[in-house]
């Protein structure tokens, strides 16, 4: 079975279109990019996946529960980490974690060892009771997603993860997605960086609301005759009407 | 269960580590009760008086000494000229003008009749009622002086006198501030209750967070509850403040049972923090959760019936007290603390309250949207 | 020039999406005088009260009716014993009672002398003295109808005027209040939260880097609160003229310059504020703390200044709405010209440029 399966999705405010009736798979352990330019409607789509936002209509399953009826219990199987941070920044590291972890359930024993599994992944052991106010973009980055990481969920969503971040920490972000992919988890992220995009097993492309293409990134490059994906995507880039808002 | 832990550990440590709230929490009690209850003194007293004699006879200047006397008048000056005492009132340094027209003396005594006139500044109704009928008293005493040196006793005796004796329980000594201490003291637990709560989802809407809770299986009622609860300890802290500071400053200990004060204001606060939550889950903005919870604030607060008696209102605005919980508050807490009523007594009050907590709690958690 | 005109049409556009805002800015002073008109008066009428008639005989009866018929007293007729008296008043059920002894009449016909109580609830220690002040009247009125009608020698009458207020409604009291209260918040709130959301947002550093002068950012920001003050300000006079009945006697170009005045005051005091504070929660808590709790207590509008401890007489000299009121309530009110308002207008114009100075200051320091 497939960990995100959608049929004809589609989201209104009034007369404005935002997502188009889109139709994907996605499978379990997959890492998924979803591309597009500013306005295509990856985050509303993303949104409509998490449940933080009514599909107009359409189908769709998520972790094998129903968007429109079982939203609450998808949310007990997601991870999302949103483009805004969304930390506490006047708690410490440590009382982050617990405040995620305790509301998904976690007990204290599974907190405390989930925390200091990982400060020391991280590498932010020694910080562990500063208040993340204080802790530099990367690092918060990184801390975002182990937050979105620590009930184990069967899929993530990285809503542009790596936003306004050095290289380095890009690198290191994406070997923590790895890692994740690697131990089950379905990663579901959109970006703008088209060197992500190769790191990707499949990628789909939204332009003005639609998908409007979908394959590995090899097979993308093949369809469209690009040397990399950033050429893929500039050629589908071109028939977008609609302007960045 | 668990999950509200979680949710009331952060609040509490978010509660304790932002200097505004820790701020408000002692400070406004201290302010409020501190100066409020000093410059909310609507006791009429210090009427200033001008006098503007004419006459300048043994009688006016009696009758004047007579006035002064008293503590309730100031003579600001004692002039023969009407203009230059109009012009006091003019710069507000007259309350009052008492004029003893020419021969004043002279009528009284060969045509039995004189006419004393008196204006007054009625901009300030109140203070113009009680002083223009406390210096009529004076003025009547008087006559009953003159009276009784012209005339032979027995004559008046002989007529049937009723005698009015005013008791005035709870309060015999009339002290206006214990009159105000209570309701300002739920104005306090009422203002900081409501704009605390009403500021602090639409805080997390604006910083983002709100987004990450969302997306949790967490259960609405939990998320509000986890809202109510570190606001609602907190309006009981500041509570016990208060209190403990009408105590020491003011000597005021309520005449009834303190837990019954605790009992109303924990039903109560859930009244004012429900309704704060819900002014915060239909704003979108900090700026607006305060205005709108400001403006709901004003007219709770000024038809709640601390200043002026609701007894004393039109029947719309009365209607309206029915649905103010400030209304009901400050009704209890004077009842509890002058009168030492009962839970028993407050019965229907207390059934009032926890109605409004009931529907105002329900409102919040059901226009509280995880998605939108 | 154009800049700045673009400055301030933005400004415009934040303030018009926000109907939610809007709404309320607008319906706040009508909600304000509405309510000081119509529902905050003083005036004692159809209070419940209770008789404890011990007696029951025709004078009880006659004075009974008397009470029953003056609007001030609603009878409440199922009190009967001391014990029920005192629970009635400990339930808020009434507000005083009047109790008469046992033998009323025979007392008073054969030894000229009885006694009426009246027992008050205190609580309110005002209106317990304008009840007792009404109930005794009535009495007062009953005896000397016993007496028939005669003329006393010795007559001392007593001719009552009232300046400025004839009617002695509240009203003219309280709209320079309300006026001064709508302004603190619109101006000096509602600004300087405006401008520190900038701030927290991180905007105003997009447009501090942009060749604008600073200064005049700011001023943008205060253009579309002065003009919806000043629209405030014609809807309390035109409501207080027209619905309140509150008369304007003094020159109107006067008082509506002296309004603006004002206006721009307050603005200078929320850009004040605006400086020091660094967040909304703080510069909303400095607006309440320090504006508008003081112009509700110390401005004299709602509570007498003459009545306050010396040292928060002092104080209240350094409130700007003090001045203000005492201005609106001289023109308005009382018909004065600007002859007797001068040295207040001068005051406030000392405090607005002290304003002005300092916040100017503060700014520039922290834009350095």
């Amino acid at each position: 079975m497939n960990a995100i399966a959608v049929q004809n999705l589609t989201k209104q405010f009034g007369s404005f279109t935002a997502v188009d009736n889109i139709s994907f798979d996605v499978k379990r352990g997959e890492i998924f990019g979803f591309l597009g330019a500013n306005g295509a409607g990856k985050t509303t789509a993303m949104r409509m996946l998490c449940g933080l936002s009514f599909p107009t209509r359409g189908e769709a399953t998520v972790a094998g529960f129903d968007l429109f009826r079982e939203a609450e219990k998808i949310k007990k199987s997601i991870g999302y980490m949103s483009q805004k941070f969304s930390l506490y920044e006047d708690l410490t590291i440590k009382e982050n974690i617990r405040f995620y972890g305790g509301i998904y359930g976690l007990t204290d024993g599974q907190i405390k060892s989930k925390t200091d599994f990982m400060l020391q992944h991280l590498g932010l052991s020694e910080q562990a009771n500063t208040l993340v106010k204080s802790l530099p973009l990367g690092w918060r980055q990184k801390l975002s997603f182990s937050v979105a990481m620590v009930h184990e969920p069967q899929i993530v969503f990285l809503d542009e993860p790596t936003g306004g971040v050095d290289p380095v920490t890009r690198r290191e972000f994406w070997t923590m997605i790895y890692e994740a992919a690697h131990a089950g988890t379905t990663v579901f992220v959109t970006t703008h960086y088209m060197d992500e995009a190769e790191y990707c097993d499949r990628v789909s492309i939204m332009v003005d609301g639609r998908i409007d293409a979908l394959g590995t990134p090899t097979e993308l490059k093949e369809q469209f005759s690009a040397s990399d994906m950033a050429g893929v995507f500039l050629k589908l880039a071109r028939r977008a009407k609609r302007g960045d808002d | 269960m668990r999950v509200l832990k979680i949710l009331l550990e952060k609040e509490f440590r978010q509660v304790f580590r932002n200097p505004a709230i820790l701020r408000i929490i002692f400070m406004m009690p201290a302010i409020q009760l501190l100066i409020m209850p000093l410059a909310a003194d609507y006791e009429v007293k210090n009427v200033k008086l001008c006098v503007v004699d004419f006459d300048r006879s043994a009688y006016s200047r009696e009758l004047v000494n007579k006035i002064t006397a008293t503590s309730y008048f100031q003579l600001v000056d004692y002039t023969d000229s009407y203009n230059k005492a109009l012009t006091y009132v003019e710069n507000d340094q007259a309350d009052l003008v008492l004029q003893i027209p020419a021969k004043f003396e002279r009528q009284l005594i060969k045509e039995d009749k004189a006419t004393l006139f008196m204006a007054l500044n009625a901009i300030n109704g109140v203070k113009a009622n009680l002083g223009s009928a406390y210096l009529r008293t004076i003025i009547g005493d008087f006559n009953r002086e003159v009276r009784t040196e012209w005339l032979q006793l027995p004559r008046f005796n002989s007529q049937p006198v009723i005698e009015v004796t005013p008791i005035n329980w709870f309060n015999p000594y009339m002290n206006y501030r214990i009159f105000m201490v209570p309701g300002i003291l739920v104005i306090l637990v009422t203002m900081v209750g409501a704009f605390l709560s009403a500021l602090n989802i639409v805080k997390e809407k604006e910083v983002g967070t709100i987004e990450q809770i969302n997306v949790t299986p967490i259960k609405k009622y939990q998320f509000i509850l986890g809202k109510l609860i570190p606001f609602w300890v907190l309006g009981l802290i500041i509570l016990t403040i208060g209190l403990a500071i009408s105590y020491l400053v003011y000597g005021i200990a309520p005449l009834g049972n303190i837990f019954t004060i605790y009992f109303f204001a924990g039903v109560y606060l859930l009244a004012v923090l429900g309704l704060g939550l819900l002014v915060s889950t239909v704003s979108a903005t900090q700026q607006q959760a305060m205005l709108l919870s400001f403006f709901m604030m004003m007219i709770f607060i000024l038809l709640g019936g601390l200043y002026t008696s609701i007894d004393s209102m039109p029947a719309w605005a009365q209607a309206f007290t029915k649905v103010n919980p400030v209304a009901y508050f400050i009704d209890v807490m004077r009842m509890v603390v002058l009168k030492g009523s009962t839970l028993w007594d407050i019965r229907f009050h207390l059934l009032t309250v926890f109605g409004f907590a009931i529907v105002l709690n329900s409102l919040a958690v059901w226009s509280y949207r995880k998605r939108s | 020039m154009k800049q700045f005109i673009f400055f301030i049409r933005k400004e415009f556009f934040h303030l018009w999406r926000d109907k939610k805002t809007l709404f309320i800015l607008f319906g706040l002073p009508v909600a304000q005088i509405l309510i000081f008109g119509f529902a905050l008066t003083n005036e004692v009428k159809n209070t419940r009260i209770a008789i404890l008639d011990n007696s029951k005989d025709e004078t009880t009866n006659a004075i009974i009716r008397q009470l029953n018929a003056s609007r001030y007293f609603d009878i409440v007729r199922d009190i009967k014993s001391d014990h029920e008296l005192e629970a009635a008043f400990r339930e808020g059920k009434i507000r005083m009672a009047v109790v008469f002894p046992t033998q009323f009449q025979y007392l008073l016909l054969h030894t000229n002398r009885a006694a009426v109580q009246l027992v008050t609830d205190a609580t309110d220690p005002n209106v317990a003295n304008t009840l007792a002040n009404y109930a005794t009247a009535i009495v007062m009125d009953y005896q000397s109808s016993m007496k028939g009608h005669q003329d006393l020698p010795y007559t001392i009458n007593t001719e009552l005027r009232m300046l400025y207020n004839p009617q002695m409604k509240g009203s003219y009291n309280f709209v320079p209040g309300v006026m001064a209260m709508v302004l603190m918040l619109v101006c000096a709130m509602m600004t300087s939260i405006s401008i520190v959301r900038e701030k927290e947002m991180g905007t105003m550093e997009v447009i501090l880097v942009s060749p604008i002068v600073p200064i005049r950012v700011v001023i943008a920001k205060m253009v579309p609160y002065f003009l919806l003050s000043a629209v405030n300000i014609a809807s309390i006079l035109l409501l207080s003229f027209y619905v309140l009945e509150v008369p304007i006697q003094g020159n109107l170009a006067l008082l509506v310059g002296e309004c603006l005045f004002f206006t721009i005051t307050v603005l200078a005091l929320g850009l004040l504020i605006s400086s020091v504070a660094d967040s909304q929660q703080t510069a909303m808590l400095i607006s309440l703390m320090g504006l508008f709790l003081p112009t509700i207590m110390l401005s004299g509008f709602m509570f007498p200044v003459e009545n306050m401890p010396v040292p928060l007489q002092v104080v209240s000299n350094l409130v700007p709405a003090k001045w203000f009121y005492y201005i609106v309530k001289g023109i308005m009110i009382k018909g004065l010209g600007f002859e007797f308002v001068w040295k207040e207008t001068l005051i406030l114009a000392g405090m607005t440029l002290f304003f002005m100075v300092v916040s100017i200051r503060k700014f520039k320091t922290r834009l350095e």
